[in-house]
């Protein structure tokens, strides 16, 4: 699995993704966000977290519209895998390659916590190495995580199932207190139509390790090494 | 540009820049004449209170600050010690309080950047921030918007940034209602070939530019800093400079990677007093002149004088001294990141600090003398009056001692801080160890083994009552946070934080507290390498509490083998390491149920500090205690509570029937730890403690769902928890 990681201005969680998915066995490219292209024989695509152009006009909106991007797109367009995490989701949404919008969150401050998640299903590239409806800790640090779109959208993301993660507590009980942002019907990440564009806000990659919260967010990056 | 424009030099205008008469002769008598407009600027910047340390340089001079890890003490950005295997660690604390208070997001945001940034510039990456706040009354009307803005732009400013926030602490206290303290701690960690400082080498080499551009903001701000408040102090809201967090993490990665590519002779980040700082220092250091044609400074505004070029405190800049020949090579650098660079001067052997603008001279000035001849005090001071000792007999004891601990643990200083540092991320980079909630946060040290761990503590309410015990108590409680997770202490950062310097019994307050840090640091072995001050943190002629914070590190040679405050299982016992007298003068029990703050705080034996700390450790690396806190506010009870909360499991407790139960649970006795072992271990450390001559009493046993003090009845922890957790987040929604 050769992995490329693209780097913005302001990008500053992309280590953090490198560190996991190395351990999961891939191979990592850091790519400046100036390029025009990817490199050769990449299979993944990353956006990592961060604060792109200081979130400054609005997050993920400048970030959308850099040269490394139409490269991502036509690696999306050819199927080609694409993992977009907090302002990684941001910058997809941005970018048309996902629907909806990230709002401020509803209490309106940035939160930082350990997060649990139910798994939606199993059967995509990026969580084969789950079980269905798994409960995963994973942990957020975003402001700006209220996934919101027009109802239509929302119908289609459900009914197409292509809720990958939602927010629910310890015991696996979605949304109420557990749901950290107000996003609509719980959702913390999103696959595109074809399932090969994973936006999500909750950061996996910071949950590798035993010592340090958990292995819980491991098996998205092992899962992904398989896919190529 | 023309003198015509520039003010002529008066009593009243030397009176504004903060220089008193005879500050102004000596200034006069250095130049041989009168000074320029622009020369004035610079005294004013250089010799005031918060970058000149006159007043309190020479009681800084007593202070223990050279040890074997000690690779550069106070005097650079920050303090370095070396930690094994070619790795250093580059920390400092300091403070933005005055800001804060007029513009508290931005103050706080920049205080946390300008901190960052002097890590950076030693050539350190930064791996983790703390920071310390004060503020006043919760029920004085500034308090709420105040908390609500420094949380704000703390974490605003180093969640961007990308650094984990990880600890700290917030204290309320009415003496905080004129001034709050916003001390924020960067932590760094560097390759020990890999460490930069200011000292320009040689001469006719370019200095540079690089970072945001200059702009009018910040114009006099640590001359603001250096004065008290009175009223109308939101009309020094022009003083405050506006951080930007995003031009700090290009600045961050485009300085590392010039540092990388070989090019940097000398940097130094432009902080208070700004470009007239770090380039006097550059030059001053490497014993060199300096000649700056400001025509090339990248200017925000047109038609910027030269006098607010050099006294403007615009962020996220920095200079530096490079290598001719790499030029092109950092060249490509800035413009990769996007950043403004120009030069702007070069080094001279005159050792005059020359400013030009557009070839007019603006100032022309000894470099060496304005910071050797810089005006020194030895204030007059008086000690602060000694406190009768309070017997514990003598103070009332509560109706139940588990209401009083839930009055306690619910209390505006006992309660959870979770509504704080859940605004900062503190999971950024994977490394945290330990987060926010414990004793003291760690660090793994990239992928390990070996870990940091990190605190910074002082008893604001002791330091009054006793400025040297109070001064000895904050390091000791530092040294003590930081042994408790099973680190081994090698240095630490002060940020001293006083009123006026001109009232003896204020100068009394800082002299006894610096006796105390020095006295415990030499002790303790834990040396002084970097720190701040600041003074006239006094409004209408109250004044803070003396607030000396203590930052430490620690090191852990296997991060794996650390201990945390949580309960792990039931049936284990637990025991308190250190002797209790039930010691309530000047105690939270004593402030927060009997509402008074009397009395003599508790002493501090440092050698037993020492001999229980050590014991501790050792348990701790040998597995054989299963959790650990430290013993400070609130005494047994709290730090009994805390554990069960953590862990989620309930304790049954026996008092020591030697002493009033309240003052048993609620006595803050120094030197103590609580811990739980198996009882298989349990029985071990009592042999060996006794053995060791250290004093070590069983205090109970942990299980269950409740915690239960002999003679009261249990409290659940369900119910504990909300006490805990309630307060704060619904004061800051309270409309």
């Amino acid at each position: 699995m050769k992995a490329s990681i693209i780097v913005f201005p302001g990008s500053n969680r992309e280590r953090d993704v490198g560190r996991a998915l190395e351990k999961a066995g891939s191979h990592v490219s850091y790519v400046w966000h100036a390029e025009h292209e990817l490199p050769i024989g990449t299979d993944l695509v990353v956006l990592p977290g961060g604060f792109s152009y200081g979130d400054y006009l609005r997050c993920g909106a400048i970030a959308a519209r850099a040269h490394a991007m139409d490269a991502v797109r036509a690696h999306a367009a050819k199927g080609g895998l694409v993992l977009g995490i907090c302002n990684g989701f941001q910058i997809l949404c941005e970018s048309g390659l996902l629907p909806g919008v990230l709002m401020r969150n509803e209490q309106v401050r940035f939160t930082c916590r350990f997060q649990h998640l139910r798994v939606e299903q199993n059967d995509t590239a990026f969580t084969r190495d789950y079980a269905r409806h798994q409960t995963i800790k994973v942990c957020i640090a975003h402001g700006e995580g209220n996934y919101i779109a027009d109802s239509e959208t929302i119908k289609r993301l459900e009914n197409e199932n292509r809720v990958a993660f939602r927010y629910c507590n310890e015991a696996g009980i979605i949304g109420g207190a557990a749901n950290p942002n107000g996003a609509t019907n719980d959702m913390a990440g999103i696959y595109s139509d074809k399932f090969n564009v994973l936006g999500m806000m909750p950061h996996p990659e910071n949950l590798i390790d035993a010592l340090v919260g958990g292995m819980d967010g491991l098996p998205l990056f092992t899962g992904l090494n398989r896919a190529a | 540009m023309t003198l015509k424009t520039e003010p002529a030099i008066t009593p009243a205008l030397v009176r504004d820049h903060g220089l008193k008469p005879d500050e102004y002769e000596r200034f006069k008598k250095l130049l041989g004449r009168e000074p320029s407009f622009t020369e004035l600027g610079i005294c004013s910047a250089m010799w005031n209170e918060h970058c000149s340390y006159k007043s309190s340089k020479i009681h800084l001079k007593t202070l223990p600050t050279s040890g074997a890890r000690v690779i550069h003490g106070p005097g650079e950005n920050a303090g370095v010690v070396d930690i094994g295997d070619g790795q250093v660690i580059a920390f400092k604390m300091e403070s933005h309080n005055h800001p804060s208070y007029i513009e508290p997001y931005q103050g706080a945001a920049t205080g946390v950047g300008g901190i960052l940034r002097d890590v950076f510039t030693m050539g350190a990456r930064p791996i983790a921030c703390l920071n310390a706040l004060s503020f006043g009354s919760p029920s004085h009307p500034r308090t709420k918007h105040l908390v609500s803005g420094v949380v704000a732009g703390v974490g605003g400013y180093g969640n961007s940034f990308g650094v984990p926030t990880l600890g700290g602490s917030v204290y309320f206290h009415p003496r905080y209602n004129g001034n709050c303290l916003v001390n924020a701690m960067a932590v760094g960690l560097a390759k020990s070939d890999g460490i930069f400082t200011s000292a320009a080498t040689s001469v006719g080499k370019p200095i540079v530019y690089l970072g945001s551009k200059t702009g009018r903001d910040g114009i006099h701000g640590a001359t603001m800093a250096s004065q008290e408040f009175g009223e109308g102090a939101e009309e020094k809201r022009p003083t405050v400079q506006v951080g930007d967090p995003f031009a700090e993490k290009l600045l961050l990665e485009a300085t590392l990677e010039l540092m990388a590519s070989g090019a940097v002779i000398a940097i130094q980040d432009m902080g208070a007093a700004g470009l007239t700082s770090s380039s006097v220092e550059m030059g001053a250091k490497g014993n060199l002149g300096v000649e700056l044609n400001l025509e090339n400074v990248p200017c925000r505004e047109t038609g910027m004088s030269a006098y607010e070029m050099m006294l403007s405190e615009s962020q996220e800049r920095m200079l530096m001294v490079l290598k001719p020949e790499l030029e092109d090579v950092a060249k490509a650098i800035f413009i990769k990141w996007g950043l403004d660079f120009a030069v702007i001067g070069h080094t001279t052997d005159t050792k005059r600090y020359v400013v030009k603008l557009n070839g007019e001279i603006k100032a022309d000035m000894p470099i060496k003398e304005m910071g050797d001849e810089a005006p020194e005090y030895d204030r007059p001071h008086v000690e602060t009056a000694k406190r009768a000792v309070i017997k514990a007999t003598d103070i009332e004891p509560p109706v139940s001692n588990a209401d009083a601990l839930m009055q306690l643990v619910g209390s505006p200083n006992g309660c959870s801080r979770r509504w704080v540092w859940e605004q900062y991320d503190h999971i950024i980079l994977g490394n945290s160890v330990q987060i926010p909630g414990g004793d003291a946060a760690i660090v793994r040290l990239e992928d390990g083994p070996k870990g940091l761990a990190i605190t910074c503590d002082v008893t604001p309410r002791y330091c009054e009552a006793d400025p040297f015990e109070g001064g000895k108590q904050a390091v000791a409680e530092c040294w003590r946070n930081l042994t408790a997770v099973g680190g081994e202490p090698i240095a630490l950062t002060d940020n001293l934080n006083f009123g006026n310097p001109e009232r003896p019994e204020i100068m009394g307050q800082f002299v006894g507290c610096i006796k105390g840090i020095g006295e415990a640091a030499r002790v303790l072995e834990f040396p002084v390498v970097s720190g701040n001050v600041s003074l006239y943190n006094e409004t209408n002629g109250q004044a803070i509490l003396p607030t000396p914070t203590i930052g430490g590190i620690a090191l852990l040679d296997d991060v794996t083998l650390n201990a945390t405050i949580a309960f792990k299982a039931a049936g284990e016992v637990i025991l308190v390491i250190g002797e209790t007298t039930g010691w309530l003068g000047c105690s939270m029990y004593l402030a927060d149920i009997c509402g008074q703050e009397a009395g003599a705080p508790p002493p501090v034996d440092l050698l037993a500090e020492k001999r229980h700390g050590d014991f501790v450790r050792a348990l701790i690396r040998s597995k054989h205690v299963t959790a650990v806190h430290d013993c400070s506010d609130g005494g047994l009870a709290v730090a009994i509570a805390e554990m069960a909360l953590a862990g989620n499991m309930g304790a049954s407790i026996k008092a020591g029937a030697y002493i009033p139960h309240h003052a048993f649970y609620f006595g803050e006795d120094q030197a103590r730890y609580v811990i739980t072992a198996t009882q298989a271990e349990a029985a071990k450390i009592n042999t060996d403690a006794k053995f060791a001559g250290i004093p070590i009493m069983s205090l109970g046993e942990t299980g269950g769902e409740a915690l239960t003090l002999e003679g009261e009845a249990p409290i659940s922890l369900i119910t504990l928890r909300n006490a805990h957790e309630h307060w704060l987040p619904e004061y800051m929604s309270r409309k």
